[in-house]
């Protein structure tokens, strides 16, 4: 299994934020190829999963952004009825508890991933050794 | 062996004793003012207070205080107590506005200051044979001289070496053996960078033992820092200008409180609002009355300077009491819901928490809510928003447990607020009242 990694802003509430962050993306050129955005009362944290994570993480931090970079887990969704619920069912059955997640669509209605953040990814790489499931690799976030 | 006490009997002097002996000095000191300082005088007038009024230490909330306007007001020699040719040192204190504060000095005067510092150095282990670097600034500011007449008197060697010339320093330091200095906490910190930067480790390559500091604030936090890169002890020094400079309370060896030496000042502790004593362990102003001083004794001064007396004997047997680490300036203050609150306590509890930065902010919106603005730490920024909720919650819960007032906290972007210049505007007052 590859390393796929998500960007995570930490983000006042106020106006303009978001539109910031994703000028500074844009202007560099990079694609966002998934976001999530978990807010409180008073701040929140922006996710992006992006296909040059490296520069991405460089250039929001040069603009002034407190940004980190972690490792999620990008599980592969059949593209049919149930396709999410059976490997939200994997994951709940082997123990992983979802932290966080969201949506990658690859190919429109072709491929969909379903990005999930855990506590320790380590540990629950080891349990979804066998678990039938399939990733998404470092290869194919990067850019073609 | 090394000596203890440099005045045993007065550092050990029993609490009665001592207090018999407060009272013999207020009164006399208080009529010898009374009748030679004429601006004194009319002011006790006023107030309704003649020296045959103080009997005993209770007697003191009779007198009238003495504010640092009053001592620019004396400016250059109003307040002078002796005739003018008995004095033999002049010191002021810079005001950032207006007149300075013109403080004399009699022989006696001079002697005595020596003998506090005396003391001072003789509680933490310095005496003859250690080497003292003073590195405060000589000149119309009492810091360094002082500091320099009570170390001779101990019998350390004084290099008057001044602050700056960093190069200069490290050499005297080198080359002499200093085993202790008296800095600036600001420039101790400097030195460690200087010294890391041209390849020195100052655990290795200098024979320091003991640091004392004042003058500036400083937090906990600071002092574990230099005494960790240097590999030393520091001891805090309290003391300001009016009341002769430094050693007017100082660390012993327990470093749990600054003893201030009861057998020479008055110690108060006022509520800065009203001007009512405050008993022992409540913080609020120090209010200091010189008893020994000729040229210029001071009842009551109002220091602005925020502690509290620590309760309960210390192991090192001296009975004057102690004082806590200057909390902050009264100037400083505010109040909510009833309660005054420096901005200092509530500073001391973010350096405690993990997870936020230096740099915060203290809104006040109304009399009954403050809103803390804090920067988090980018570097514990980890996405995981769980974690800043804690920090949040960690805040609330331990500035309410410190300040008994609940705030409210928002979590800022690092380089959010204007960065600290050590005279950062903390507060910012938003009430219209
Ligand atoms: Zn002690």
């Amino acid at each position: 299994m590859e390393k796929v990694q998500q960007l995570s802003i930490f983000a006042e509430n106020r106006p303009g934020r978001l539109e910031k962050i994703t000028r500074v993306l844009g202007e560099n050129g990079i694609n966002i190829l998934a976001t999530a955005i978990v807010s409180t009362n008073g701040f929140g944290v922006i996710k992006f999963m992006v296909d040059k994570c490296d520069l991405a993480l460089a250039k929001l931090r040069e603009a002034g952004f407190t940004v980190s970079l972690s490792e999620v887990l990008a599980i592969e969704m059949k593209d049919k009825p149930g396709g999410l619920h059976d490997v939200v069912q994997i994951l709940s059955e082997k123990g992983v508890n979802i932290e966080n997640a969201s949506v990658y669509v690859a190919e429109s209605r072709k491929r969909a991933y379903l990005l999930v953040e855990v506590k320790d990814i380590e540990k629950a790489k080891q349990q979804l050794k066998n678990s039938g499931l399939t990733f998404l690799g470092a290869k194919q976030q990067a850019p073609a | 062996m090394t000596k203890r006490y440099w005045q045993k009997d007065i550092e050990t002097i029993s609490r009665r004793s001592l207090e018999d002996l407060q009272v013999k000095r207020l009164r006399s000191v208080f009529s010898r003012l009374y009748r030679t300082v004429p601006n004194f005088q009319s002011k006790c007038r006023e107030s309704g207070v003649k020296p045959s009024d103080i009997e005993s230490l209770k007697d003191i909330v009779k007198i009238p205080f003495t504010t640092s306007e009053d001592l620019r007001g004396g400016y250059p020699d109003g307040l002078l107590a002796v005739s003018r040719d008995k004095a033999v040192r002049l010191h002021t204190s810079s005001g950032t506005t207006g007149k300075p504060k013109a403080l004399f000095f009699t022989k006696k005067d001079i002697n005595q200051s020596a003998d506090l510092i005396a003391r001072c150095l003789t509680m933490t282990g310095t005496g003859s044979g250690d080497v003292l670097q003073n590195m405060m600034t000589y000149g119309l500011f009492t810091g360094a001289m002082v500091m320099h007449y009570g170390a001779e008197k101990v019998g350390a060697l004084v290099i008057p070496a001044g602050p700056g010339s960093t190069e200069r320093q490290v050499a005297l330091m080198k080359d002499f053996g200093t085993t202790a200095v008296h800095i600036l906490p600001s420039y101790a910190l400097y030195i460690a960078t200087f010294m890391a930067r041209h390849g020195m480790d100052p655990r290795k390559d200098l024979s320091l033992k003991r640091a004392y500091m004042g003058a500036e604030p400083y937090s906990e936090k600071t002092r574990q820092k230099i005494e960790s890169i240097y590999g030393i002890d520091v001891y805090n020094c309290y003391g300001l200008t009016e009341m002769n400079g430094p050693g007017v309370a100082f660390d012993c060896m327990e470093r749990s409180g600054l003893h201030l030496w009861e057998d020479q000042f008055i110690l108060e502790i006022i509520d800065p609002a009203t001007g009512q004593q405050l008993p022992d362990g409540e913080q609020g102003e120090l209010v200091l009355t010189t008893l020994c001083r000729e040229a210029m004794p001071i009842m009551r001064y109002r220091t602005r300077d925020i502690t509290r007396v620590k309760p309960g004997k210390c192991p090192c047997g001296r009975t004057h009491r102690r004082i806590s680490r200057i909390l902050g300036r009264t100037d400083d203050m505010f109040i909510i819901r009833g309660v005054n609150i420096f901005p200092q306590q509530i500073e001391n509890v973010l350096m405690g928490i993990r997870g936020v930065a230096q740099n915060y902010q203290i809104v006040l919106e109304s009399l009954d809510d403050i809103t803390i603005r804090v920067e988090i730490a980018s570097d514990m920024f980890d996405g995981n928003i769980e974690r800043l909720l804690a920090i949040k919650k960690e805040i609330i819960e331990k500035v309410r447990s410190s300040v008994l007032v609940r705030p409210d906290v928002e979590l800022l972007e690092p380089g959010t607020l204007p960065v600290a210049d050590g005279k950062a505007k903390r507060v910012i007052d938003e009430r219209t009242l």
